[in-house]
């Protein structure tokens, strides 16, 4: 069992988490990931590390409610615990001096692109960053985003805050009037990924887009991770999760991930309707510390 | 008592058969489909053992089991006697005495079977371990006394547990780490509910734990620690990797990407360790295949489990495609028996080609090519050869690939110096299990490739063996958090 030790919005459905989790918090590096798991009717999600505190044993999670179990997540507060968090899995982001790179974060791809754009930038790289919302209110980590950049831009897509227009149109900018980019990190929607991948390769600028399949284990043992890189197939979880942007299969990605729709719509629904039954199967610290004592209070 | 029938009695009486559910019902819901001997059954199965002075089923079992005796016991009533028998060499009872392939092992080799038919071995063992079970006076081994010694074993299957059993009873002490949240490897995650009820694996990890094996679950290692760590900081003093085939086998063809299309692993894992088919009270989904058509690729143990799985979520046809013939297939018997009493179609000397799928990438269909059978080929088996001009379309809405499963490379990546072979499973010397890396022994699927539960549990025992004496000849660490 996991204790969240902070839990605070950062915008209208997405929330920060600090978790106590002191054997991952040592070894996380960025762009890797956890699977958590509510509670013992849950089922198991990937989650972008944002951050981890080897000192106090946390890691941070960013979490954005679309669906169940990210709402279901999202109603926990500091106290309660998550039973199951494992990692972290997947590749490190390729962190070395490239020159100047340019990081898009688009919606909560910001917070899993948030630690490797310090990472870039503590690797003496000129970082810009583009940061991407639908409006003003979705903006999250900006003053975090911006102290790891060595410029960063707001686009908005009905101009409510910082340039209107998408990330695309700044990157479009950017290549016009930069002298040269020596790479790209983008992470978001896939529909986001997919443009800036079509505006890089023209100018075959490196890009690099970090995939969010439907994953299981996160360990290469089911598959269900796969996607086509290259016209090949690869699992997201153990290859990944960063890929070539301009050998990704962003359809057969969309696809995959619209597989369980319906089961998804439904159980958000039934989540909505009745939220008791699962907040009652999640546990909360204290009485994991009557049930363990050996874990401190 | 002993048995007084003389032989040519003994022979006269039939082999009893395992009552099962009946078809009509189990094919929709997943409860076991073999029901278990009565005791009545029981004893007369057992009178049915000739006691053989060199009795040559022990000779087919890999673990040894002492059956003569254990069976003999059953005969006299003494069922508790029987299981503790059992347990000197198998710590996994009720579960090998539903899930061995005893035609190929024990059974095969009972003198019974050359003229009438086989002593049913396991059917006896599964008795014997359930009356255990539901006594609640299991008797566990004794633990010698605390060598403060450690051994980290990596996996949770029956390897890594029959590793762990022995080895706490030798008195050193063992941390199981295990990746995923429920430890028991393919017994919880692969090999369903209808054939190996989850409460038996439960009870079985239970029973470890009491006898102080620890287990971590949520811990992979080659990421949260490597080897190295364990047998520096985190002080252990000893490794045993029991980390399974589990990387999934894809065909390779067209299409395999396509919405509705799994490898066995993921179709298996979503519904027994995510209970998928309890689906909105668990949160896993799992593709709708009610009143639709299923076909699993392949022909062994795990296209069996997939494809009547199919069959219980309420797919209307549930077919194996097999490029093969019948009489080539690899699962046991009783699975292809009670797969066709289940309505499953057999397609066989069929080949995918190709998956299709409509305008939302979801599957709709796979193009086939027929096969003839023609040589026989290294595996003893008539090898298929293409017909050509023979292409075909079938209609489908979900398609699962077993087709075997090849290493995971996890662990390996991350420990240099580990020998492997060209297929990516890990070097062990054939005596003593150890690998490349003094004080690292690997054992099971991870060393054999795909084989079965009985073979990773005599692998766990002999690693077992070879790490206690490893250990006798390297004293504790006096770094050792345990000492
Ligand atoms: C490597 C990786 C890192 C991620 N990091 C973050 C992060 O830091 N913050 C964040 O908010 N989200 C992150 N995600 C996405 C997150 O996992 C999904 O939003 C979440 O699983 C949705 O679950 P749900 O039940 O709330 O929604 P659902 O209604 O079940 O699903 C909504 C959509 O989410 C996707 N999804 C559903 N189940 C899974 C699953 N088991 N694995 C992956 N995707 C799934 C599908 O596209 C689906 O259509 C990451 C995904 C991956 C693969
Ligand atoms: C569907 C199916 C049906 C089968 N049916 C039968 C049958 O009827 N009879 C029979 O005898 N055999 C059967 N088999 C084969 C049998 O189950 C295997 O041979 C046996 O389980 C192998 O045992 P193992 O301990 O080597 O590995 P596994 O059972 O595969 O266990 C390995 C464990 O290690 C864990 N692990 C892997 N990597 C790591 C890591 N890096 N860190 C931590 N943990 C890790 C895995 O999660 C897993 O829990 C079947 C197999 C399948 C898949
Ligand atoms: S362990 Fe398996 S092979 Fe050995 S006696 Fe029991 S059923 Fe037969
Ligand atoms: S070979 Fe058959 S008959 Fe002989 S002892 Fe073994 S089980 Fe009994
Ligand atoms: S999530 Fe199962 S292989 Fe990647």
């Amino acid at each position: 069992m996991f204790e969240i030790i902070d839990a605070r919005w950062l915008a209208a459905d997405v929330k920060r988490f600090e978790i106590l989790a002191p054997r991952i918090a040592v070894k996380q590096q960025p762009g890797q990931f956890v699977i958590v798991r509510v509670h013992d009717h849950g089922e198991r999600i990937p989650l972008t590390i944002a951050g981890s505190d080897p000192t106090s044993g946390t890691i941070t999670l960013v979490v954005q409610g679309i669906g169940k179990t990210t709402r279901l997540l999202n109603s926990l507060e500091a106290g309660q615990a998550v039973l199951d968090v494992v990692g972290p899995l997947g590749n490190p982001s390729e962190i070395r001096k490239f020159g100047t790179v340019v990081v898009i974060g688009g919606g909560v791809g910001t917070a899993i692109a948030w630690p490797t754009a310090r990472a870039l930038h503590e690797a003496g790289n000129r970082v810009l960053s583009i940061l991407g919302a639908r409006t003003r209110s979705l903006i999250i980590l900006e003053d975090e985003l911006r102290a790891v950049s060595d410029t960063l831009f707001v686009t908005t897509d009905d101009g409510s805050y910082g340039q209107q227009g998408f990330v695309t149109t700044k990157l479009q900018e950017l290549i016009d009037t930069e002298e040269r980019l020596d790479h790209v990190l983008a992470i978001g929607p896939i529909p986001m990924m997919r443009s800036v991948a079509d505006v890089t390769r023209p100018h075959g600028i490196p890009t690099t887009v970090s995939l969010n399949s439907i994953m299981v284990d996160g360990t290469g043992m089911c598959g269900g991770c796969r996607v086509l890189v290259g016209n090949q197939a690869r699992f997201a979880c153990v290859d990944g999760p960063e890929f070539d942007a301009s050998e990704v299969d962003f359809d057969v990605l969309a696809q995959r991930n619209a597989m369980y729709r319906s089961a998804e719509q439904d159980a958000l629904k039934r989540f909505e309707q009745s939220p008791a039954r699962d907040l009652d199967r999640v546990e909360h610290a204290c009485q994991l510390a009557a049930r363990h004592p050996e874990v401190n209070p | 008592m002993t048995n007084s029938l003389p032989p040519k009695d003994r022979v006269k009486i039939p082999r009893q058969e395992m009552p099962t559910e009946p078809p009509e019902v189990r094919q929709h819901d997943f409860h076991e489909v073999n029901l278990g001997l009565t005791t009545i059954q029981a004893h007369a199965e057992a009178a049915r053992c000739l006691e053989c002075r060199n009795p040559q089923c022990v000779s087919g079992c890999p673990v040894g089991v002492k059956i003569k005796e254990f069976v003999a016991l059953v005969h006299d009533g003494d069922y508790l006697g029987a299981a503790a028998k059992i347990r000197e060499d198998n710590v996994l009872p009720a579960v090998t005495g539903r899930v061995c392939p005893q035609e190929d092992q024990c059974e095969g080799a009972c003198i019974l079977g050359t003229r009438f038919s086989a002593l049913g071995i396991g059917y006896l063992e599964r008795f014997v371990a359930d009356y255990e079970r539901t006594s609640g006076k299991i008797g566990l081994p004794k633990r010698a006394p605390s060598t403060g010694q450690r051994v980290a074993i990596i996996g949770s299957g029956p390897a890594g547990l029959s590793a762990a059993g022995d080895l706490v009873t030798k008195g050193h002490d063992v941390v199981v780490f295990e990746a995923l949240h429920e430890p028991g490897g393919v017994l919880i995650y692969g090999i369903p509910e209808f054939r190996l009820p989850k409460e038996i694996v439960r009870q079985e990890i239970d029973n470890l734990r009491a006898m102080g094996i620890s287990f971590e679950t949520n811990v992979v290692i080659g990421k949260t620690y490597t080897i190295d760590e364990l047998l520096g900081e985190e002080g252990f003093d000893a490794v045993f990797i029991a980390t399974g085939a589990g990387l999934p086998k894809f065909l390779g063809v067209p299409g395999e990407h396509l919405a509705g299309v799994y490898s066995a692993n993921e179709f298996l894992t979503r519904v027994n360790l995510m209970h998928a088919n309890q689906f909105p009270d668990y949160d896993e989904p799992v593709y709708d295949c009610r009143e639709r058509v299923v076909a699993v690729v392949g022909a062994g143990n795990t296209a069996m489990d997939a494809v009547r799985t199919a069959r219980r979520l309420g797919a209307s046809k549930a077919m194996l495609l097999y490029r093969r013939s019948e009489a080539e297939m690899p699962a046991r018997q009783e699975e292809i028996h009670h797969a066709r009493e289940e309505g499953i179609e057999f397609v066989t000397l069929t080949a995918p080609l190709e998956f299709l799928g409509d305008e939302k990438g979801r599957l709709r269909a796979a193009r086939c090519q027929r096969m003839e059978l023609g040589e026989p080929d290294a595996s003893g088996r008539r090898s298929p050869r293409p017909i050509p001009d023979s292409e075909y379309e079938i209609e489908l809405d979900m398609a699962i690939i077993a087709l075997g499963t090849g290493a995971n490379p996890l662990v390996q990546r991350a420990t240099p110096n580990l020998a492997t072979n060209e297929r990516g499973y890990i070097v062990a010397d054939a005596e003593t299990l150890e690998t490349s890396r003094p004080g690292v022994f690997a054992g099971g699927d991870i060393v054999t490739g795909g084989a079965t539960v009985i073979l990773a549990m005599g692998a766990g025992r002999q690693a077992a063996g070879a790490i206690d004496a490893y250990l006798k000849s390297h004293p504790p660490r006096q770094d050792s958090p345990a000492s």
